[in-house]
């Protein structure tokens, strides 16, 4: 107990300091963690993906359209059971800034495709049975205040024109990644009005989701699929749900590279702190090791006194940060709902966070340690006198 | 004749500063016997702290032997002699090297966690070490929170609470008022009078030198006999 109480007293004895570098630990953690955050909310989609679903799209790029026609074919490979057209149907409610992923889907299998969306079977059918209906998530319905029954008028602006629809159903995320932030019309509705405001850009699908019951056949699946329309004019590319998510992040691969260096190099700026902080300690304490080794203590257990300290700061920085972090993160994604619909802390991040804490309280007394282990007794007299 | 408690033969040492090698101790021999209270004196860099330091296990020698009770420490390796330290010397310093985020109680306390004590017998024995150098009233007090013969006084304590055969003090009156020095010189007086520690003291104060036994003189690294 009394190495112990030493060892806390020790680590607190400059308290202005001491107090400094768990801030600046805590600060640099939070930092760390809300760009982890970041990067995982990034990577929502394809956490949130389905390992029985796969995509089908043109093979060209994403913006290019497939034939509707296509989906009998896709229909007919053996591991198939559903097949919906979607497209990204980009409408805007009244104001760019209110930005909301909005898709147009073949709704008479959508929710057999995507269990993870919650609606009541009324409210299902009446989403199905109203060509302009909509059914949208909790977050989107919260944050515009809509209810079952409101008319929304969407301005497109890949497909021209307004769009007025009715929400006929709002779902609830089954998991805490399921995003609640999008709304759903159906494809037939965008489909029949094309027809008459553009009829060559009519029975066209932005994409295929592709429903499979046994998910380690996906590979193959995939490969079926394609093989039809290989040499055809719109050739398609079919994958898991989850590499199609990842083509999507991968697009911003530059952005999530800089965010990963930057919060990297935040804790490595903490650490050049925080062993500069043990440093100090250990050359003005020097005389008290002498003293400790003179009366009998050991090198290792005193470079070991010195590794308690350090980490007693690191780790009370990183058990606030990691106490503060889920708060903070819910600040950022009221603020930042619109861009990161799913903006939750994980427990990874959280252990991330610990590990840090560990390493930096680990390396910071590495050197001083090393020295005050090293350090002759009578040489650490001389040198204070 | 009666078998010293420590023997120093031909111990010599230097230091090396780049190319140029001091010679600090040179063919020092000379035995203390058990019960002594031996005071070295001599001018600023005669080699009697370095000396101090050698017979009690902190500072290596060149060549030469300090057998102390049959064991020969200047060839024991770094560990041996931190347990042997522990065991059998105990430290008085001239600036006492208090710890000062600890009470005096818990200074006293600090040699005894390298023993197998319990908690509460080591709190036993550091407060009757505290006990016997009159600080019985001050054991929850930190060092600054005492004067400077108060902290003399819990070094010497913590000095003597493992029960060691020798103590070593390195000017223990050095950074005294002169009252407060009579009281240490007093207090080491008594210690070896009555509990028989063999004392060896370096020390630039006269009247310190005096309560000794047994008075040898440094100079240049060499030992003489005190005039």
């Amino acid at each position: 107990m009394l190495l112990l109480r030493l060892i806390l007293k020790n680590a607190f004895r400059h308290r202005l300091r001491s107090v400094l570098t768990i801030v600046g630990i805590t600060v640099a953690l939070l930092a760390f963690g809300l760009l982890r955050t970041v990067l995982d909310a990034w990577h929502a989609g394809v956490e949130a993906s389905s390992a029985n679903r796969l995509v089908t799209r043109n093979a060209v790029s994403l913006t290019q359209p497939l034939p509707y026609a296509y989906k009998g074919r896709i229909r007919q490979v053996t591991g198939v059971d559903i097949v919906a057209a979607g497209s990204w149907f980009g409408g805007v409610y009244l104001d760019e800034k209110n930005f909301f992923a909005n898709f147009a889907i073949e709704a008479d299998d959508f929710f057999r495709l995507y269990p993870e969306l919650l609606v009541s079977p009324e409210e299902q059918k009446a989403f199905i049975s109203d060509r302009k209906g909509a059914v949208i998530g909790r977050k989107l319905a919260d944050r515009f205040h809509w209810r079952t029954g409101d008319t929304v008028t969407l301005r497109g602006t890949i497909y021209p024109g307004q769009w007025p629809m009715t929400i006929r159903a709002i779902y609830n995320g089954a998991r805490p990644d399921t995003d609640e932030t999008v709304l759903y019309l159906h494809w037939s509705y965008l489909d029949e009005t094309m027809k008459k405001r553009a009829p060559d850009r009519a029975g066209q699908a932005g994409f295929f989701m592709v429903g499979i019951h046994d998910a380690t056949r996906a590979a193959e699946i995939s490969k079926d699929i394609d093989a039809p329309f290989v040499n055809s004019q719109a050739e398609t590319l079919t994958e898991t749900e989850r590499a199609f998510q990842l083509g999507f992040v991968s697009m911003s691969e530059a952005i999530l590279l800089a965010i990963t260096a930057v919060s990297y190099v935040v804790i490595l700026i903490i650490l050049a702190v925080a062993a500069n902080t043990m440093a100090m300690s250990a050359r003005e304490r020097l005389g008290e090791f002498a003293v400790l080794k003179t009366l009998g203590f050991r090198g290792p257990t005193l470079a070991g006194m010195l590794l308690a300290e350090s980490l007693i700061l690191s780790l009370t920085g990183a058990a606030v940060a990691m106490a503060l972090l889920p708060p903070l993160a819910n600040g950022f994604a009221t603020g930042l709902a619109q861009y990161f619909p799913i903006f939750i802390v994980s427990r990874q991040t959280v252990a991330i966070g610990f590990g840090f804490g560990v390493m930096v309280g680990v390396l910071a007394a590495v050197i001083p340690a090393q020295r005050i282990a090293a350090v002759r007794i009578a040489d650490a007299f001389r040198r204070i006198g | 004749m009666e078998t010293p408690l420590i023997a120093i033969s031909h111990l010599s040492k230097a230091y090396r500063r780049g190319d140029q090698v001091i010679p600090v101790l040179t063919d020092i021999t000379f035995d203390i016997a058990a019960g002594e209270f031996l005071a070295l004196i001599g001018p600023s860099g005669s080699g009697k702290s370095t000396l101090l330091n050698c017979l009690a296990g902190i500072d290596n020698v060149d060549s030469g032997s300090i057998v102390v009770a049959g064991t020969d420490i200047a060839t024991m390796t770094e560990s041996e002699l931190a347990t042997w330290r522990s065991r059998h010397v105990g430290f008085i310093f001239q600036f006492y090297n208090l710890i000062p985020v600890l009470s005096a109680l818990e200074n006293v306390e600090l040699p005894l966690l390298l023993t197998t004590l319990s908690a509460g017998q080591r709190r036993e024995h550091a407060l009757a070490a505290l006990s016997a150098v009159g600080l019985s009233d001050r054991t929850d007090h930190k060092p600054s929170q005492l004067s400077g013969g108060q902290q003399q006084r819990v070094a010497i304590a913590r000095a003597i609470v493992t029960d060691p055969d020798i103590i070593v003090a390195d000017e223990p009156t050095g950074d005294l008022d002169r009252q407060s020095a009579a009281d240490i010189m007093a207090l080491l007086g008594r210690l070896n009078g009555e509990l028989g520690k063999t004392i060896v003291m370096v020390t630039h104060d006269q009247r310190a030198a005096e309560a000794a036994h047994l008075v040898r003189e440094l100079n240049k690294g060499e030992l003489r006999a005190a005039p």
